[in-house]
């Protein structure tokens, strides 16, 4: 499986070194889809220049990026592309080692049941077998490198590449069930952007299966364990906050990064749900919506987790989608990770009901962004509702497609226990309804 | 969401939809043409109403005297264009100045990919002067625009207006913006030189020396041609670089002015009539919209207003007609007309914004607005989205069990290669048909006996004509992948694809889009392997984006009451597509590169299928 995946990464690295070359590249890196407040490339630049120029990279209100990522710029900037060219490499291979070991679990598991006879005899056409699991790393790995949105994100310099290489980072060292490693990786992803912070339940939960520690709040061993992890992560977290106080010299970032993040200042148009709410509002409602929509984003967390307390590689995935979806500055970089993670659940297709209206309500906003915006800020044409409307679809439809997984993965759970064809009370054959 | 989630109603739609598919998209096509044609009805239509306030109920009073002397200025403009054969701008300097404006120069050259043969111009150098009246009464942040081109025929009467105006407003004390005289050189080439220049920006590669005075940031411009020296119309054009149109309530303005002094006015060419009701008045209404959606869906500008609108301008092109009625206007009228649309532009507060930017005329009192328009274009989409539906449905249930999703998939399913392969050899024919004609032009006038123009143009249809060759080849290179599904897929990623980019058209350019919906969704809904191969081929290349074009040609003739032979539409044919061409290297429209690199591809990819083995 070696060639395939070399093959792919060196395709993958072509193209983004031929678009890195091209004109294109300048067009994509000003796209609002690609970069937000937080992750443009020019803004890094301008935090790099105000730093050699020895004054706070945080003194304007241009640079909203972390001090080790500015630090980092600092050393590599000549290297910018290859870095990030980099960061994508390490995601895929990341994302594809994770994937492989995963599949791996999923079919000790299953032949353990199948052995204990758990599962009902007409269920046996859902039983995954290891021909079809085979080519699931590589297509993880190709729907990353090869997603159009990663390579936008990846020519436009966006840092949201990095901070998908931390997650991936994170994810691995979860599924491969090394403690310490997530946790370090965890209080990164989290100093990159907090909302990461939401995915200390999947590892915890992943992490506890592993090592057979029942979730049982009354067990010492649960809560011995969570205690172990927090310290890790907290103190992780600690240790990079210090080291960037020390960088720096100052707490500017702390305002500059979280309370950007958190406060939602900046009110240009992407494709999340933040802009156009928070530019219409009435003042004096904006603190209350904040908060709403903010805690939009971890809310989901608790109930994700009761219900999918055996999976905790799908409630990643889905933890991955709701914070793609709902937070204050996605980018289309974001979107490409959890997208990365479709083909794991290959085997749920024949239990998905809205596929073919999602996609193509993707394809056709995906197409429909920069057109609106042409409209609206060259042509003077149309106006911000357009692009807004477009946005609202765009995330309609990626709920849509997330809650469609959901309820595949249920059903086909559900199957597991039950059996696949139900019947009813007096016989006739039964269809599961969800309301 | 009750109807998708709810497995059995869900059921019960998705059936519907695939057992009626075909009726469903009949009815659909002929919905969406009957209701485009209704739109030219015009009980259907809004009549135009002024939606700025600024503009709507303040009074001026139009006092401009001087049309004779203009008309003498005009002909002096034209005796010293005669004697310097070109433009004469030290002289239009000297005059303006003497008329107490600021006066500046542009100079400009461009040299063209391949000669103009229309215009007979290869390599363009040439002068833009104009003045600047600087505003007295407010901060000089904002302007207008009034600007003639220098043209080597006639146009000298607009030249000649356009100085008496400047010497008229000169006097006046009420202008709050700037107002700039500009006569430019080489119509388009010209404006282009100046408005880059003004706003700075260089999107053409096009050599200019920068502007040494400069006004506000430009609120509206017209343009002003007149070649004779009465009229008897004058005839209002819209229509600018890819399709843009201004606010309406420009065009609102100039009817509104029309109808104040009594000047017979007209859009396309057309008098308005009162006969809604009768054939002949309803047929006149659709010709006048037709051609409006000729020249919008032919993306260039029809005037030299047309880029003005790239730079958030409202702009519009004042034609004057001279044909043989009886009801004449002399300059002084048309003085007093442009005098009143520029107070009443004066008084703007903001920009142009509050009425419609995308609308149609069927007359100049009446518009249909995008609301009205656009049922049209999506009744036409619907029927891609059904056929997508039906071959969805199709791959996803071979013929076993019902249940809501459980049913067994597992055929051999077809591999993204037989996808991906069409996919990318289409598109590397549409670059094909992009860069080569240009690249190609040196070579083919060395070995053939053609001119460059022509060169480009024939190398052009032999990319595309070559372009039908080639699908045949492709899966060759995938022996016993031309499967029933592989098809199916290929079908319905070009579908979605098609609907997906008439859709981000027709939102850019709504009657490009929708002619070219008119087009190509038959072939996209029909075309499958199994009809017979020779007569679906030859109506696939009848409903091609060439052949749209060229009856296109001949419909536009037909509209002008100008209708050509068949050779002469041929060579004009040819003409079209190296204007196109030139359109885009000269100005950057949109149409020839979408024509090329997109529309063409996709509709290889149904040729395609059709040739399917």
């Amino acid at each position: 499986m070696a060639a395939p995946l070399t093959l792919l990464l060196l395709v993958a690295v072509t193209i983004r070194a031929a678009l890195f070359r091209s004109s294109l590249s300048e067009l994509i890196a000003e796209r609002v889809e690609v970069v937000s407040p937080l992750t443009a490339w020019k803004r890094v630049i301008e935090g790099l220049a105000l730093l050699d120029l020895g004054v706070s990279p945080y003194s304007g209100d241009v640079f909203h990026e972390t001090p080790l990522i500015i630090y980092l710029f600092h050393f590599v900037v000549d290297y910018a592309e290859i870095t990030f060219m980099l960061a994508d490499v390490i995601t895929a291979v990341a994302l594809y080692l994770a994937v492989k070991d995963y599949n791996k679990q999923v079919f000790r598991k299953q032949k353990f049941a199948l052995e204990a006879d758990r599962y009902p005899l007409d269920c046996l056409e859902l039983i995954r077998s290891p021909k079809e699991m085979y080519y699931i790393p590589l297509k993880v790995a190709m729907f990353y490198l090869l997603n159009p949105f990663t390579i936008l994100s990846c020519v436009a310099k966006s840092t949201c590449g990095l901070n998908n290489a931390v997650i991936a980072l994170f994810i691995l060292s979860t599924i491969k069930g090394n403690v310490l490693l997530s946790a370090i990786f965890l209080s990164l992803a989290t100093y990159q952007s907090i909302y990461p912070l939401t995915l200390c339940a999947p590892a915890l939960l992943y992490l506890m299966q592993r090592q057979y520690i029942p979730v049982n709040f009354r067990r010492a061993s649960f809560w011995w364990f969570i205690v172990q992890y927090a310290f890790m992560y907290l103190g992780s977290l600690f240790v990079i906050i210090c080291l960037s106080f020390f960088l720096l010299g100052s707490w500017d970032y702390l305002p500059s990064v979280y309370g950007f993040i958190l406060s939602v200042p900046d009110l240009t148009p992407n494709i999340g749900l933040f802009w156009y709410f928070f530019a219409e509002m009435f003042e004096h409602f904006r603190l209350f919506f904040l908060c709403v929509f903010q805690i939009n984003v971890f809310f989901y967390t608790i109930p994700l987790s009761i219900k999918l307390k055996e999976h905790p590689v799908f409630l990643i995935f889905m933890q991955l989608a709701v914070i793609s979806i709902f937070k204050s500055y996605p980018t289309v970089g974001d979107i490409a990770l959890y997208l990365a993670f479709l083909p794991v659940w290959s085997h749920l297709h024949r239990f998905l009901r809205n596929i073919f209206l999602v996609s193509c309500v993707l394809l056709a906003c995906s197409a429909l962004f920069p057109v609106l915006w042409h409209l609206w800020i060259y042509a003077g044409s149309a106006n911000s509702n357009f692009y807004y409307a477009i946005t609202l679809l765009f995330n309609v439809a990626q709920i849509l497609l997330v809650s469609d997984y959901f309820y595949a993965f249920l059903r086909r759970e559900h199957h597991l226990t039950y059996g696949l064809y139900l019947k009813r009370k007096d016989g006739s054959e039964a269809t599961l309804v969800l309301k | 969401m009750g109807l998708l989630s709810d497995p059995n109603r869900r059921r019960a739609l998705i059936s519907l939809l695939t057992r009626l598919n075909t009726p469903i998209c009949l009815v659909c096509y002929m919905a969406g043409v009957a209701w485009f044609m209704g739109l030219a009805f015009e009980p259907f239509t809004l009549r135009t109403y002024m939606s700025e306030n600024a503009m709507g109920s303040t009074m001026v009073e139009e006092r401009f005297p001087a049309g004779e002397r203009a008309l003498a200025t005009g002909r002096e403009f034209a005796a010293h264009k005669k004697k310097v054969g070109g433009m004469p701008v030290d002289w239009l300097v000297k005059t303006m100045q003497a008329r107490g404006l600021e006066v500046f120069t542009q100079s400009f050259s461009r040299t063209l990919p391949f000669p103009d043969e229309n215009k007979e111009r290869y390599m363009v150098k040439g002068t833009n002067v104009y003045g600047i009246l600087r505003a007295p009464r407010a901060p000089r942040t904002e302007a207008l625009v009034l600007s003639a081109p220098c043209s080597p025929g006639d146009n000298n009467q607009a030249v000649g207006l356009l100085l008496g105006l400047a010497q008229y407003f000169r006097n006046q004390i009420y202008w709050a913006k700037d107002i700039i005289f500009l006569v430019n050189e080489h119509d388009l080439i010209g404006m282009q030189a100046w408005l880059e220049g003004y706003h700075h920006t260089n999107t053409t590669g096009m050599d200019w020396s920068p502007l040494q005075g400069r006004g506000g940031s430009i609120q509206a411009a017209l343009s002003l041609e007149l070649s004779s020296d009465v009229i008897t119309s004058l005839d209002l054009v819209l229509e600018g670089l890819n399709g843009q149109l201004p606010n309406l309530d420009l065009a609102n303005l100039f009817y509104a002015f029309c109808q104040k002094i009594g000047v017979l006015c007209t859009i396309q060419g057309k008098l308005q009539r009162n006969d809604w009701d009768s054939v002949s008045g309803y047929s006149h209404a659709v010709q006048t919209m037709m051609l409006m959606v000729m020249k919008q869906a032919s993306g260039r500008p029809w005037g030299d207003h047309g880029l003005f609108l790239r730079y958030h301008i409202e702009a519009a092109t004042i034609k004057g007609i001279n044909s043989f009625r009886q009801y004449k206007t002399d300059a002084t009228t048309i003085g007093r007309l442009l005098e009143g649309m520029y107070r009443k532009l004066n008084n703007l507060l903001e920009r142009l914004h509050q009425s419609y930017f995308f609308y149609l005329m069927p007359s100049l009192s009446h518009f249909v607005s995008i609301g009205y328009y656009m049922p049209a274009f999506g009744l036409l989409t619907v029927i891609l989205l059904l056929r997508a539906l039906d071959l969805w449905v199709q791959l996803a249930t071979p013929p076993t069990r019902t249940e809501d999703g459980v049913a067994d998939i597992e055929q051999s399913s077809p591999g993204v290669l037989s996808v991906l392969t069409p996919l990318v050899i289409s598109h590397l024919t549409g670059v094909a048909l992009y860069t080569l004609p240009i690249r190609f032009q040196e070579m083919a006038v060395e070995h053939f006996p053609v001119s460059e123009t022509e060169a480009v143009v024939l190398t052009a249809i032999a990319v595309y004509t070559a372009g039908l060759a080639l699908p045949h080849n492709t899966h060759r290179f995938l022996s016993g992948e031309g499967t029933e599904q592989g098809w199916r897929v290929l079908k319905l990623v070009a579908v979605l694809y098609l609907a997906v980019l008439l859709g981000c058209t027709a939102l850019i350019n709504f009657s490009l889009g929708f002619i070219l919906a008119l087009t190509l969704v038959p072939v996209a809904a029909f075309v499958t392997p199994h009809i017979p191969k020779v007569l679906s081929a030859f109506i696939l290349v009848i409903l091609s984006p060439a052949c749209t074009l060229l009856f296109s040609v001949f419909f536009f003739q037909e509209l002008q009451e100008m209708p050509v032979s068949f050779q002469d539409g041929w060579l004009l044919y040819l003409s079209v597509i190296s204007q196109g061409i030139l359109d885009h290297f000269l100005y950057g429209s949109l149409v020839y590169p979408l024509i090329a690199l997109l529309v063409y591809p996709c509709w290889l990819l149904f040729w395609n299928i059709l040739f399917w083995k």
